[in-house]
């Protein structure tokens, strides 16, 4: 692996007692597409906000572009793009001048952040709305703008925080593509997300994170083949019937859940695990096979129950 | 892209991440943001003032006549209260920008969330969102003396020097207002700032001589910032120069280092913590 851009060991971030980062380990190459994967309050935006040099680590080692963000934050953060969970766009000025100004803080003249500015709001399809004011914009538009603010300084790493969240499917399509072609120009984007189709479609490698620990770590199809099995079969039995027949699905598949509306049965392949099920004679109101998603690593490794 | 890639504060480590000598953007936003929304805010700051001076100061004179300021000199009551009013609308917009104002951005529009997480530090977006509020306050002030002069209530030279001693005071408040904000978490208790204000705008010696009051409710009046504001300022219009001037400026120097240190840390500890 190159240089690291993204270096973390056992980085910790304490609330008082709270450790909600709890020692974690990850080291991001250039380039890549880096996941956070996690349930509420994971530490997610946490590790996004020490990474971002706002926030300053409790313990462990973390380094930026080879720099201490603890004792670097204006040097790093001039080399980041960040797109915060929340929007935090300038209300009083108008989309362009959001992008000017914020150009600004990093201490960019006029004259290179200008023709950047156009073209950005170009890439963010957002070239007809230039005057228009900030409040005036749909949620998906915000966004847009959020990114396109986030790379005005030409950042060689892009943070983003939960990028589509609350998003229209038409909007996310939109986003995905712009965050594509970035990764396409060779920036390195360190996300986190809550949808598992986002992190299989933008991340070249994840860490599933829970409680502030990592609980596992490597690209899509590598987490589903170690934490998952290759296909899952669906099946509903109806009416509080589930727990009592899967108590006779010893031997079936390569193992299986009872979820109160449903039962999953993890196999290699689904249609057999069916059909033997239909020999022991039981017969399911409906049955599905598809092909296991991240989904079921991450709620294998996280558990089903809501955390808070 | 080069540009971004210089150290930003590279020559400024004393300061280390608090001060990346960016604080001009800032005020640039804030002139942007002006730009934008509407003029209005800026020109009834003017006019509140010259409200005050002509009704009391042309209708109350007429009945008050002259009266004696601190160093004894007799003028007409006028030119007593122009520099009062002066001073108190350089508090009032100071300290309007930097509580109401800030709390706002800090807390709701999470405009320094935003400007943190950029190359500036705290003390550029300090130092920005005061100096935007300094060059408003001079702006009103310049205005406020221009209406002075032509009323003749600019008695002596040394008037002129009003002008810096007005960004002095309203810097002090501003530093000061912006710091104590950054404690408060509720707008009640932005409420407390108001009821601070009222009274020591009313007896700060602003309308009637500091001798009217027994002495000891003079130390106290003598012990809040804007007596010492009112007297710098009414010393530089009337002509009465005395050292004592120096010490009602010093008071605001401290003020403003104080305000400055407090605000700074505040910001580093709520955004960067
Ligand atoms: N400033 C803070 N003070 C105290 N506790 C905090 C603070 N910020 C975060 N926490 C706690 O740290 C934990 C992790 O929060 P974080 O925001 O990193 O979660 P997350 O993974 O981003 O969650 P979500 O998916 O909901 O955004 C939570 O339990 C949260 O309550
Ligand atoms: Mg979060």
């Amino acid at each position: 692996m190159p240089q690291p851009v993204i270096r973390a060991s056992n980085l910790v971030k304490k609330y008082k007692d709270f450790a909600a980062v709890g020692g974690i380990d990850f080291e991001i190459a250039p380039g890549e597409s880096f996941g956070f994967l996690g349930p509420n309050g994971a530490g997610k935006s946490t590790t996004m906000r020490m990474i971002g040099a706002v926030s300053t680590r409790t313990g462990g080692e973390l380094e930026i572009l080879g720099l201490d963000p603890d004792k670097y934050g204006p040097e790093v953060r001039s080399q980041l793009g960040v797109v915060p969970q929340q929007d935090n766009l300038d209300v009083d000025l108008r989309v362009r001048d959001n992008l000017i100004v914020y150009g600004r803080y990093f201490g960019l003249p006029t004259r290179t952040i200008a023709p950047r500015a156009d073209e950005l709001l170009g890439f963010a399809q957002l070239s007809d709305r230039a005057k228009a004011r900030v409040e005036d914009l749909s949620g998906g538009m915000k966004r847009r703008l959020t990114i396109a603010r986030a790379l005005i300084n030409d950042p060689k790493i892009l943070l983003l925080d939960e990028p589509t969240t609350g998003l229209d499917p038409q909007a996310r399509h939109i986003l995905w593509d712009r965050l594509f072609r970035l990764k396409e120009q060779g920036t390195t984007l360190v996300l986190t997300t809550h949808y598992m189709d986002e992190a299989e479609q933008l991340c070249d490698r994840l860490v599933v994170v829970d409680k502030g620990s990592i609980m596992a770590e490597g690209s899509p199809a590598d987490l589903i083949r170690r934490f998952s099995s290759r296909e899952v079969l669906e099946v509903r039995f109806g009416g509080g019937r589930n727990e009592e027949v899967a108590s006779q699905l010893g031997g079936i598949g390569d193992r299986h859940e009872v979820l109160p509306d449903r039962i999953l049965v993890y196999s290699q392949d689904g249609e057999a695990e069916l059909s033997r099920i239909h020999q022991l004679g039981l017969k399911p109101i409906t049955s599905l096979v598809r092909r296991s998603s991240l989904e079921d690593v991450f709620l294998r490794l996280t558990g089903r129950s809501l955390i808070e | 892209m080069s540009v971004a890639a210089q150290p930003a504060a590279a020559s400024s480590k004393v300061l280390g991440d608090l001060y990346a000598r960016n604080a001009k953007s800032v005020m640039w936003r804030g002139y942007t943001a002006t730009k934008t929304n509407t003029y209005l805010v800026i020109v009834s700051g003017f006019f509140e003032p010259v409200f005050y001076l002509l009704s009391m100061g042309i209708g109350l004179g007429a009945l008050v006549g002259t009266v004696a300021t601190t160093t004894g000199q007799e003028v007409p009551y006028a030119a007593f209260i122009a520099p009062a009013l002066l001073a108190v609308s350089a508090m009032n917009g100071a300290v309007y920008d930097s509580t109401w104002n800030v709390f706002f951005k800090m807390n709701y529009a999470k405009l320094y969330e935003g400007m943190l997480a950029t190359s500036l530090g705290p003390l550029d977006v300090a130092l920005g969102e005061i100096s935007l509020a300094l060059a408003r306050g001079a702006l009103y002030a310049a205005g406020f003396m221009a209406v002075m002069q032509a009323l003749g209530l600019n008695l002596a030279w040394s008037a002129i020097l009003a002008l810096p001693a007005v960004v002095l005071i309203a810097f002090g408040f501003a530093a000061v207002g912006m710091a104590i904000t950054s404690y408060l978490k509720t707008f009640q208790q932005m409420d407390w700032i108001n009821f601070f204000m009222l009274p020591m705008f009313l007896f700060s010696a602003t309308f009637y001589p500091i001798t009217v009051y027994p002495e000891p409710i003079q130390w106290i009046v003598q012990a809040l910032p804007l007596w010492h504001g009112v007297e710098l300022v009414r010393g530089l219009t009337t002509g009465a120069l005395s050292t004592a001037l120096l010490g009602h400026a010093l008071y605001y120097v401290v003020m403003i280092a104080v305000g400055l240190v407090v605000t700074t840390r505040r910001l580093r500890h709520v955004f960067l913590d």
